[in-house]
């Protein structure tokens, strides 16, 4: 397994006091607790310090921690050959698990945890995973294909990683940041005790083209100044495929126009896509457009600043 | 073998859950989770009711309790209180998602 520092985790020295550990543990839970933070890789950096806050909290894990010996951070090591009949009730094998695992064995272990071979049955746990997808996949909805490791207890009483793999259907019509739960597909029962559940953090990637709020979508439409002077009929691409969207004359930059039913449908409920009408000008025109724009401006009374000097005297 | 593809259930197209299913999501004890509502931090469909149940959306708000709980260790009344801001968060995000949707 691989070795962690828990104390440079955690920015304290080696021979820090349970209070001084309990402060720099809680500055950092402040700064990078999932629930309260938006730093970058938060749910990394705050998993990492509870597992050595778990241990070195614990004045007999902490021990155990510390006859670990030291070790560079990321360095392959083994305990030593005494540390599992001290610590680990005699377990001498320490393969396929990591630093942690082996102090939340020692938890289970004290009676803190779940204690294994107890008659009553007890819950599995949850699981928890993130799951990143696109927002065409949000849209219409899709299959994930999830490979966990799971802790479990192995027959020689040590614990062990296994592989845990899950099939889930995401329904259409998820947003970013929502939870979704699969029922019974988290840590198994003991004695005949429900199986955990998994909890699915969505995240969505964001579209070059649509910004969702709740089910509906908004989009940018850029027409061209005549398009929305004499109106015109043009096709709009929308998730589920081009429709025809008739641009009333006389359209004003800044519009919605409502698409009915063509955002996200969740359940039986679709949302609305509205298009934001933005007016493109042609950066480059020809002699002969000149010429037919001056033509309009000599003969149009439309003055688009008239309400200004009004509005200013106000 | 392959293997079947299960469901995964947004919260808000379940109809309801009982108090039991909120405190086996939680993994808090239930007495804490009774101050909880106690505070207004989880609110039942009818208080008065002689068996709460609760709109689905409530367990992700429970298990946020539970982790607030363990991973700041604060008692019932300081998780309702972070709850309640996290709350007033989600909702001005969601407003400024919007705004922003809509901006462009």
């Amino acid at each position: 397994m691989k070795y962690k520092d828990y104390y440079a985790i955690l920015g304290v020295k080696k021979d820090a006091s349970g209070d001084e550990i309990k402060n720099a543990y809680r500055r950092l839970a402040r700064k990078y607790h999932p629930d309260v933070s938006k730093e970058k890789d938060a749910e990394e950096k705050f998993k990492e310090m509870a597992e050595a806050y778990e241990t070195l909290k614990d004045p007999e894990k902490r021990a155990a921690y510390d006859q670990l010996g030291s070790h560079a951070p990321g360095q392959e090591f083994r305990p030593p050959p005494e540390w599992g009949s001290h610590f680990a009730n005699g377990q001498g094998a320490f393969d396929d698990i990591d630093l942690s695992d082996l102090f939340a064995g020692l938890g289970a272990r004290s009676g803190r945890g779940r204690t294994r071979g107890a008659d009553q049955p007890m819950a599995g746990s949850d699981y928890e995973a993130v799951v990143r997808i696109s927002f065409d996949q949000a849209f219409h909805g899709t299959e994930v294909d999830l490979e966990m490791s799971a802790l479990e207890w192995a027959p020689d009483g040590g614990m062990r990683r296994v592989p845990h793999r899950v099939k889930a259907r995401i329904p259409r019509g998820v947003t970013n940041g929502e939870t979704l739960r699969v029922p019974g597909k988290g840590g198994k029962g003991v004695n005949g005790g429900p199986d955990g559940d998994l909890y699915l953090g969505i995240e969505v990637a964001d579209h070059p083209l649509y910004r969702a709020s709740g089910r509906d979508l908004y989009m940018d439409l850029p027409l061209s100044p005549w398009e929305v002077i004499l109106g015109t009929t043009i096709d709009v691409p929308t998730p589920a495929g081009a429709v025809a969207l008739k641009i009333p004359a006389g359209t004003r930059a800044g519009q919605q126009l409502r698409l009915s039913g063509r955002g996200m449908t969740r359940g039986s409920e679709a949302g609305h896509l509205y298009a934001i009408v933005r007016i493109e000008v042609p950066t480059v025109v020809d002699d002969r457009q000149k010429k037919l724009f001056k033509e309009i401006a000599d003969i149009s009374n439309f003055n688009p600043r008239a309400h200004l000097k009004e509005e200013a005297r106000s | 073998m392959t293997a079947p593809v299960e469901d995964a259930v947004c919260f808000d197209t379940m109809t309801e859950v009982t108090w039991t299913d909120l405190v086996t999501a939680s993994g808090l004890p239930e007495p804490e989770l009774r101050e909880l509502v106690r505070y207004g931090a989880l609110v039942p469909r009818n208080a008065d009711a002689p068996t709460w149940t609760f709109e689905a959306r409530w367990i992700t708000v429970a298990r946020s309790a539970s982790r607030i709980r363990h991973d700041f260790e604060l008692d019932p009344h300081a998780v309702s209180v972070v709850l309640g801001y996290l709350e007033r968060i989600e909702r001005l995000e969601a407003e400024l998602r919007s705004l922003r949707a809509q901006r462009g």
